[in-house]
């Protein structure tokens, strides 16, 4: 069974396929990097994933249920442009909310754990309001992780992120792959992407214009893919 | 089931948390409903029977002005840093989420609207305490149906432009029904009349209006939520 | 195919109608009590029913679009709207004309035309709120609900204003069940020609929705490319 299983998806905005015929699929402990410009379709189609929104047409599976399943969303982790955090709310609170959706059995435990994980232990009790970008996005990456999903679907995880946070966030997929989990990322910066990624797959106008693993040729020269199989 | 509610509730609390933190939606909601009864007092002679007679079309209209504030930010407050699309995704369902946040919305709105019964009671020489029983049951009877549709409506605009404007617009028509029975209650309970006569069968009609409104609310939220 | 049914349909609405106004013009005589002007009835009460009819093809086609994803729905719904609206309106005119004559008054909070406004405030409601929604799939998924709980509404709102109303004076309205056989076939009769011309403006602003949306999946497209 296929962690992930997207069987000739099309999703419509009016009569405008957004996504058009999509088939793809990962396997359990692989790590797939959607590649493609802004416009492509890789947020809308992991959002499709993530249960925030349905496919026109076609089938999609994760975890071999229907995304939308509760027990699905359960062993999903998202992670998308916003972080996610109530700013009225300090880092605690923000996680045990979380811990608590997921119904996590010990809520507050956890969330510790993962402040310490995500080095913001001494600041727990802060409002997020008065975080630092940094801290924020570790924050973010931590009420990903917190439910210990085994798909994690990231759109663009890099771009808003500081050193810091990049590094977490690496250390903790690179545990996440050793672990065997699933995980599905959306980039434009290629080489973060490439160095994780065991398959690619490019999307150009809403179709997937390439989809294979991921070759050596790919990190030796990065603008390889796009040259090849990119738009004319 | 359990879970259903486990998962409203804890919705319900983080929303009451961050609503009392930052007080953006009660203070904006109290300052109106307090403006609200002081330009009604200029409208009307308040020493007047006449005002005590038509109390219920004044309160609830302020509960309705008052209440689209609160309803405006319940769904707007999840906007910033894509929170909403964080509980969406999580493993609640949407009934859920939309209930949670409708009990939170009913809690503020019931603050509101004790404190302007009682700055009402003040102004206008009124002693409203008499059926007090009665008159919370309307209450709350009430506050929720205007919670319930407003709720709703409420994630149903929350990425439009112009959500402030489209949401009483949208509203309002819709709770008539539901207005004009809490109006045509509290007038009398006000007055210290008992709940007898007449006045069961807008009782009826409040609950039905409740009944119908939260199981379509229920039924159509996760349409509503996810695209 | 389409064109040619809607040529037909109009053809038949219009002879109709002229042989209907013959009728009632020069055929049928003033009713006893109000004279000339009851003769708005035979266009105020089949105008309320198109009315409806719309409004309740309007959440049959909401409900529709909301199980198959389809947008074709969204149209139906979009154009029945309207066309209710339309004659809601109509609806509301004549009888403010009515009662202007007849009472004296351009408006009164009568049961019956109170309803009609709090149903036309609703539906024109969903109108604006479809204005304000950019993305076509978006925005049919959002106006069907507000269409379902609009319609939902419309009884709760018509038995609290009629409770509502009996519980004050108001202006007589002349007998309902009383009315002689020839002006009960007429309104029907007269409901044809209306109903005819509803449906030849729904399929008209369905065409319209259609086209509507194949010129923003262009726009889309150019925007891509």
């Amino acid at each position: 069974m296929s962690a992930i299983h997207a069987d000739g998806v099309w999703k419509f905005y009016g009569d405008f396929p957004a996504l058009r015929d999509i088939s793809l699929q990962a396997e359990p402990g692989a790590c797939l990097a959607l590649l493609g410009r802004n416009g492509a379709g890789k947020t809308t189609l992991l959002r499709i994933l993530a249960g925030l929104a349905r496919a026109g047409r076609g089938r999609v599976s994760v975890l071999g249920r229907e995304p939308r399943e509760r027990a699905t969303r359960r062993r999903v982790g998202v992670l998308g442009h916003g972080i996610a955090l109530y700013d009225e709310l300090s880092a605690l609170e923000n996680l045990m909310l979380f811990g608590r959706l997921y119904e996590l059995p010990e809520p507050r435990k956890r969330a510790l754990e993962w402040l310490e994980r995500t080095g913001l232990g001494p600041v727990r009790e802060g409002l997020v309001r008065e975080f630092s970008r940094g801290m924020r996005q570790r924050l973010a990456v931590a009420r990903a992780f917190l439910h210990e999903p085994e798909v994690l679907l990231l759109d663009e995880p890099f771009t808003a992120l500081d050193d810091r946070a990049i590094a977490v966030l690496q250390g903790l997929l690179r545990d996440g792959r050793a672990a065997g989990r699933t995980i599905v990322i959306s980039t434009h910066q290629l080489r973060e992407a490439l160095e994780l990624a065991s398959h690619v797959a490019l999307l150009v106008r809403g179709k997937v214009a390439y989809r294979g693993e991921r070759t050596q040729q790919m990190l030796d020269d990065t603008g390889w893919l796009y040259r090849n199989y990119g738009e004319a | 089931m359990a879970s259903f509610f486990r998962s409203s509730l804890t919705i319900a609390a983080k929303d009451l948390r961050a609503e009392l933190r930052t007080k953006e939606a009660i203070n904006a909601s109290l300052a109106f409903a307090l403006v609200i009864l002081l330009l009604f007092s200029f409208a009307f002679d308040p020493t007047a029977d006449q005002t005590r007679e038509i109390s219920g079309g004044l309160l609830w209209l302020v509960f309705a002005f008052a209440g689209a504030l609160v309803l405006n930010r319940s769904f707007a407050r999840e906007l910033p840093n894509d929170c909403l699309d964080a509980l969406i995704a999580a493993p609640v369902s949407g009934a859920a989420l939309f209930f949670g946040k409708a009990l939170a919305n009913m809690v503020l709105l019931m603050a509101v609207e004790l404190v302007s019964l009682a700055v009402f009671g003040v102004f206008y020489n009124v002693a409203w305490t008499r059926q007090f029983w009665p008159l919370l049951l309307v209450l709350v009877l009430g506050t929720w149906g205007l919670t319930v549709v407003g709720t709703v409506f409420s994630a149903l605009t929350v990425n439009l432009r112009l959500r402030e404007l489209m949401l009483p617009m949208l509203v309002y028509p819709i709770m008539i029904p539901a207005l004009m029975a809490a109006i045509q209650l509290t007038s009398p309970l006000v007055l210290g009349q008992p709940l007898a006569g007449d006045m069961i069968v807008w009782l009826r009609l409040l609950v039905a209006f409740d009944a119908i409104f939260t199981a379509l609310a229920l039924a159509l939220v996760e349409t509503v939520l996810v695209g | 195919m389409r064109q040619k049914l809607m040529i037909v349909l109009c053809g038949l609405a219009a002879a109709l109608l002229a042989r209907n106004l013959f009728v009632m013009l020069l055929r049928l005589p003033d009713e006893a009590a109000q004279g000339p002007i009851f003769r708005i009835i035979f266009f105020h009460v089949p105008a309320a029913w198109t009315a409806f009819l719309g409004f309740f093809a309007a959440m049959v086609a909401s409900i529709l679009c909301l199980v198959r994803k389809d947008l074709r729905y969204d149209a139906v719904a979009v154009a029945v709207t309207e066309v209710g609206l339309a004659f809601a309106a109509a609806n509301l005119v004549t009888g403010m004309i009515w009662g202007r004559i007849i009472w004296g008054i351009w408006w009164t909070w009568d049961a019956r035309l109170t309803s009609m406004l709090v149903c036309w405030l609703l539906y024109a409601g969903y109108l604006m709120l479809r204005h304000a929604v950019e993305e076509p799939t978006q925005r049919a998924r959002i106006a069907a609900v507000m269409s379902i709980f609009a319609f939902v509404d419309v009884p709760i709102v018509f038995f609290s204003i009629k409770w509502w109303r009996t519980q004050h004076p108001q202006p007589v309205v002349w007998g309902g069940g009383s009315m002689d056989p020839a002006y009960w076939n007429m309104l029907f009769l007269n409901w044809a020609p209306l109903l005819a011309l509803g449906i030849v403006l729904a399929m008209i602003r369905m065409r319209q929705e259609q086209q509507q949306r194949e010129i923003d999946a262009l726009r889309r497209w150019a925007h891509a490319l």
